[in-house]
């Protein structure tokens, strides 16, 4: 059966085989990330052997490691983007890719998500927003809605969620877009728009747990989830014009930000061609 | 190439400032840092020589991040380096854990000061031994050099980063205060006296299947860097020797991990570097290491001219530690003295070590000062008047 799958599957060549099936739950977003991810990669004609792909720790991290077949490099709890910022620096021609969730991301890491932003660094980061802390068992998230059940807030979450999309569009990233997994073309634009930009992006997966968040919130199954997903998603065009009280429970889903700006490992090297120029050492060979 | 400092020359600069120069020319080409009391001065020379020798120096959100992008940049192939004190030293722990864990060559410099917490910034003290080989949680093994001169900060340096290349581990280089800030005549040799060794990079598509497995049969793997089309594996999670996460078989975390372990331990003749001063016919030896050695040095220097046998055992490398070659010294002297500052931790390690050959005692300070000649002598000639 698994065998059908990679002959059946267009984007199998993209995953590492010896890992699949995939320990995710049934139903889970993760999946449906991973495919825009690969189609993504696809369609921009991006070689696998171009790119390096980080992760954290949790049930998003697995995405790309081990999923994906690339380098990659399955890091400590929230610190995906500073390890990609080393391999970045180190390795500037190539594409740097951290796929990981809103817990590691935006939690434990999100000092590490603010200023990566902030200096601009050419990654591109897809944050998988599920809601919670899948991986551990269902604990209350900096993104759980408020009110909601989770296994460290039993009687209901009494936090408000964190807005990563605009906290990242604040900080100074080049791209910002959020989506659904049940917005999946529009995912896959995004991702590629995301990729191909020069500068810090993020593409904040609005992804479905049905296992550790939706069973706890009437919401049993993926596809209800997918529904809640559906009805309750705002595009950015409408949602300019509605009321904080109007938007309260909703995803606004859409681009918030593409924009120019200087990019940090393109600055590092006009730098040191500065520096050289300036203060210029030669060689002491010539001598 | 040039290089922004003078080499095969004589210069008297700072214990940090030799650092930076030292790291350069090892052929360092990514630093990542935070600031921190007393170990700015490596940063910031860092950030002043790294553009000119084409390398790039990198200021992060903490120490964490720190580590973590140095870690990033070895596996993007570059010879990485940052440097701490002692709160974040701690800040470092978990990701010393995951270089040690994915064989990660780096160089670690703590430029200790007083603690716990903030304790005493600009003061020297020798408290994060037991963190610097016992910090990150779970068994393991690294090295930790610790120079006692600004001369050997510098010459250290260079073999941190030619061990952390020829093992592919972390390697600490811990230092102090009083060394980091001091000044000092510092030869700095000349590129071409100087032997640097690179990581072993697999030689072939099949090498490279195999990030993690003894296939020279000298437990260190050669190094998929990324870039280079391998699809290099990485992870913390126990992993085979593909890198594939294994998490519960046991007998693979067990193959792992004595693996990481006994390419120190078993390599310890080519690691282990200590000065003998006066052992031959010595009846009293201290054993010290770092800043404090020098005044042991004194001491013994003193001793000698009143009469009394004493030795100086000062220690270059705290781990591997050769807990055999201090039993054989046990074995033919009257008395250990284990002179550093803080309140124990070499202490056990000697203490282990002699193997209840011979009395071993502590001379511990605390304080931000360094002990003086006549304070371990006096403490010595007391013991010898009443014993």
């Amino acid at each position: 059966m698994a065998k059908e799958i990679y002959t059946k599957y267009k984007m199998a060549k993209y995953l590492r085989k010896e890992a699949l099936p995939t320990a995710l739950c049934p139903g889970c977003g993760g999946g449906t990330v991973l495919n825009a991810f690969a189609n993504a990669i696809d369609q921009l004609g991006i070689d696998p052997r171009d790119l390096v792909v980080v992760s954290g720790i949790g049930c998003s991290a697995w995405i790309a490691s081990p999923y994906f077949l690339a380098d990659t490099l399955h890091t400590t709890h929230g610190r995906a983007i500073a390890y990609a910022t080393g391999v970045k620096v180190g390795l500037p021609d190539k594409k740097v890719v951290v796929i990981s969730g809103d817990g590691d991301l935006a939690g434990i890491g999100g000092n590490h998500l603010i200023h990566a932003a902030r200096r601009n660094i050419d990654i591109t980061v897809i944050l998988v927003n599920n809601f919670i802390y899948g991986m551990t068992g269902g604990q209350v998230a900096p993104t759980t809605p408020f009110g909601a059940i989770t296994t460290t807030s039993p009687y209901r979450n009494v936090e408000h969620p964190l807005n990563i999309a605009e906290t990242v569009t604040s900080a100074g990233a080049s791209y910002v877009a959020r989506w659904t997994t049940f917005h999946v073309y529009q995912l896959i634009e995004s991702i590629k728009r995301a990729l191909s930009v020069k500068g810090f992006a993020l593409v904040e997966a609005i992804s479905q747990c049905p296992v550790q968040f939706g069973r706890r919130n009437r919401m049993k199954t993926p596809t209800e989830m997918l529904r809640w997903f559906q009805k309750n998603s705002v595009p950015l065009s409408k949602a300019r014009n509605m009321s904080p009280n109007e938007l309260e429970g909703k995803i606004v889903v859409g681009e918030l930000v593409n924009r120019e700006k200087p990019e940090f490992t393109e600055e590092l090297n006009s730098l040191i061609e500065e520096v050289s120029e300036h203060y210029g050492l030669g060689d002491n060979n010539a001598d | 190439m040039r290089y922004p400092f003078p080499v095969g020359a004589v210069d008297f600069i700072q214990g940090d400032e030799a650092i930076a120069r030292a790291a350069i020319l090892a052929g360092c080409r990514f630093y990542a840092g935070y600031p921190i009391t007393p170990a700015s001065e490596i940063f910031e020379a860092m950030s002043i020589y790294m553009p000119l020798v084409d390398g790039v120096s990198i200021q992060m959100e903490d120490e964490i991040g720190s580590i973590a992008a140095v870690i990033g940049a070895s596996w993007a192939g570059a010879k990485s380096m940052t440097a701490t004190s002692g709160p974040g030293f701690s800040l470092m722990m978990e990701n010393l854990g995951y270089a040690i864990m994915t064989e990660t060559p780096l160089v670690l410099v703590n430029v200790q000061r007083s603690g716990p917490s903030t304790g005493q910034p600009t003061l020297a003290a020798q408290g994060d031994l037991m963190q610097a080989i016992w910090g990150t949680h779970g068994d393991h093994s690294l090295i930790v050099l610790t120079p006692a001169t600004v001369q050997e900060a510098f010459d250290m340096t260079i073999k941190a980063f030619n061990l952390a290349e020829k093992y592919r581990t972390p390697v600490i280089l811990l230092t102090d205060a009083e060394v980091g800030h001091m000044r000092e005549r510092v030869y700095a040799p000349h590129p071409d006296e100087l032997e640097l060794i690179y990581r072993k990079l697999p030689a072939n598509e099949e090498e490279a299947n195999y990030p993690f497995g003894d296939i020279h049969g000298d437990l260190v793997p050669p190094m998929p860097v990324f870039g280079k089309g391998h699809h290099t594996y990485v992870t913390g999670l126990t992993h085979d020797e593909k890198g594939r996460p294994k998490t519960v078989q046991s007998e693979i975390h067990e193959k792992l991990i004595k693996r990481i372990v006994e390419k120190i331990e078993k390599n310890k003749k080519d690691i282990v570097d200590y000065e003998a001063y006066e052992l031959e016919d010595a009846e009293i030896v201290i054993i010290s290491f770092g800043i404090v050695a020098r005044s042991a040095m004194r001491a013994v220097k003193e001793l000698r001219k009143k009469g009394i046998k004493a030795g100086l055992l000062k220690l270059n490398v705290l781990w591997p530690f050769d807990f055999e070659l201090i039993e054989r010294i046990a074995e033919r002297v009257e008395k250990i003295y284990v002179v550093e500052m803080n309140l124990g931790q070499l202490y056990h390690m000697v203490k282990e070590g002699a193997n209840g050959k011979a009395p071993v005692e502590l001379i511990p300070k605390i304080g931000g000062e360094i002990h003086t000649p006549k304070e371990i002598i006096e403490r010595i000639k007391d013991n010898l008047r009443w014993g």
